[in-house]
């Protein structure tokens, strides 16, 4: 299978002046294929924002090539095709709203695109359908709470039909209903066959995903499922990361309680784990 | 003894416009002296605007506003001394960052207190210290290329830098990565704890209130509707839902357990709190405990 989104030996680097430049990705190879579902993960100022900005050709490399569906982010022919390939989704909701009107923010990138109207009424239903929105369409979007603005910013992202959306950080700014409401959003579209890609500080969130990229000091150090990433507590701890809050339960329990798995991820899992460790403990046939 | 009293505050954004908005609507609530206090509470419900009366950004419309001993409904009042009492940390950081490196941009609000230089310098560093940012390393780094953490941290150290009596903080630890979170949060107890610095933030993240605070505001709809101990708060599931407050991933957890049956005790909030709930389950004959 083609990647969607390869990088090859890219490197980047910030001049802040003649003498002093911060290099911020340091020779970074990877692909992401069609339908994968990634999470990027790393400390503050560990590169993975600036990573994140070069799978649309917000930023391009110094050295190294990054290709969007075939298409190198430093051919400027083929920005407007990059960018319909790979679609953003930003920390602060508030600062990706433009329009007044819910439906006509999601309209607004396909009004600069050319969409013919009767299909960018179809494409609009249909985004804000998906991020469960429909009945606010006529409402202005400064009234509504964070998770809500979040999902009109992904419909409009959604209403361009790209192959992928990149997730930076947008979660961070929403309580606990609001990341909740988002996160189904991307298991959604993710099972639609949408490429995801999500940049997290929560790693719950990031267990979600079905692949997990650690990023330190502008180089991949893991790649792998959530549950072998986990399993390297001291490793992440190192990089000023953690493992969720369920795995590390499972492990305090495992401590007292040998039979009791210490590798689990999910909240459903740790749920699992109960009944059947219960189930045994009191004499059930399991 | 009550450092920040609120009563029946109201503000109406827009006053007299089509665009008219009533952000607070008659809220009320009294702070004491080294506490900390989290505010938490929808997108909207007015927690934004609540806070900016702290230090006089926003004058009371109506209702009684009291900043350690300073009535904020007076017209003349010293709002220089006010905001030297009471230190504000915004939620984007970059609105509060101006200077080219970090060292000059944490020391400008000491300048600006006529101090003179060697203790801004000490200031400084200790202000950079309990952010987590070493001094040697970083006072001379250019505050543009800093990631959106690091710029956090550098907004913070400014305030603190200005050694303030209450310190007011808007989500403080959004965007930032598991360690400087908890490190920043220690130290947000720390300062708390032992320097007797009240403090008072916003939040979405249930984990850091059910941490640091002693006492939970829930604001919905322009007032508060509900206070009391995060456990207080974090037991009382019908209005949980009602005012759609998310829970410690922990707590939710053992919401789970309980509606499945096992009886076990909500209130415990910590990892290892909660990971104990579980282990007495289990240990006390798993399934025979179910009821």
């Amino acid at each position: 299978m083609e990647p969607i989104i390869a990088l090859e030996n890219v490197s980047f680097s910030y001049k802040i002046n003649e003498n002093n430049i911060v290099s911020v990705l340091k020779d970074v190879s990877f692909s992401i294929f069609p339908g994968e579902y990634v999470a990027i993960i790393g400390h503050n100022g560990s590169g993975k924002s600036t990573l994140s900005k070069h799978f649309n050709g917000l930023l391009t490399p110094n050295s190294g090539d990054v290709w969007v569906k075939g298409h190198n982010t430093k051919d400027d022919s083929k920005k407007l095709d990059i960018r319909k390939g790979v679609g953003m989704v930003f920390q602060h909701p508030d600062n990706q709203i433009v329009a007044t009107i819910v439906e006509e923010d999601v309209a607004f990138g396909l009004e600069n695109i050319g969409v013919p109207r009767e299909e960018m009424k179809q494409r609009i239903d249909q985004a804000l359908e998906v991020v469960k929105m429909s009945e606010f369409r006529k409402r202005p979007p400064h009234h509504l709470s964070g998770g809500q603005k979040q999902r009109v910013a992904i419909a409009g992202v959604l209403a361009m039909q790209p192959d992928c959306i990149v997730f930076d950080e947008s979660t961070s700014m929403l309580d606990t209903f609001g990341r909740n409401e988002v996160l189904q959003v991307m298991r959604q579209m993710n099972k639609m066959g949408m490429t995801i890609i999500t940049v997290t500080h929560r790693m719950s969130e990031a267990a979600e995903a079905d692949r997990i990229i650690v990023v330190e000091d502008g180089k991949i150090v893991m790649d792998g499922t959530p549950r072998e990433i986990f399993k390297h507590k001291e490793v992440l701890m190192q990089l000023q990361l953690d493992i969720p809050a369920v795995s590390q339960m499972a492990e305090m329990i495992n401590n007292q309680i040998p039979t009791f798995s210490k590798e689990l991820i999910h909240e459903d899992e740790l749920i699992d784990e109960v009944k059947r460790v219960s189930k045994v403990r009191s004499g059930e046939v399991v | 003894m009550p450092i920040i009293e609120i009563e029946n505050l109201s503000h109406t954004y827009m006053k007299g416009t089509p665009l008219e908005h009533r952000a607070l609507k008659g809220t009320s609530m009294v702070v004491n002296e080294g506490e900390c206090i989290a505010i938490i509470g929808h997108t909207g419900s007015g927690k934004s605007t609540l806070i900016q009366h702290f230090n006089g950004l926003i004058r009371p419309d109506s209702g009684k506003v009291m900043i350690d001993g300073v009535d904020l409904s007076k017209k003349r009042i010293d709002i220089k001394g006010l905001r030297r009492k009471v230190g504000l940390v915004f939620q984007n950081p970059e609105d509060q960052i101006f200077e080219k490196l970090i060292g000059d941009d944490i020391a400008y609000g000491p300048f600006k207190l006529g101090l003179p230089l060697k203790e801004v310098r000490e200031r400084v560093k200790w202000a950079m210290d309990m952010v987590g940012l070493d001094f040697e390393k970083m006072k001379d780094r250019q505050t543009f290329a800093l990631s959106g953490g690091q710029k956090r941290k550098v907004a913070l150290a400014g305030i603190l830098a200005l050694k303030p009596k209450i310190l007011v903080l808007d989500e403080p630890t959004a965007g930032l990565d598991p360690k400087s979170r908890n490190e920043l949060l220690d130290k947000i107890k720390f300062l708390n704890k032992t320097e007797n610095l009240t403090v008072i933030f916003v939040s979405h993240n249930m984990e850091e209130v059910a941490y640091l605070a002693d006492r939970v505001y829930v604001m919905a709809n322009g007032t508060d509707v509900l206070s009391g101990t995060p456990e207080d708060i974090f037991t009382d599931k019908e209005r949980l839902q009602l005012y759609q407050i998310g829970t410690p991933e922990t707590v939710q957890a053992l919401y789970r357990l309980k509606d499945h049956g096992y009886k076990v005790d909500t209130s415990a909030f910590t990892i290892s709190e909660a990971a104990g709930e579980i282990i007495k389950v289990l240990a006390n004959g798993g399934g025979e405990n179910r009821g």
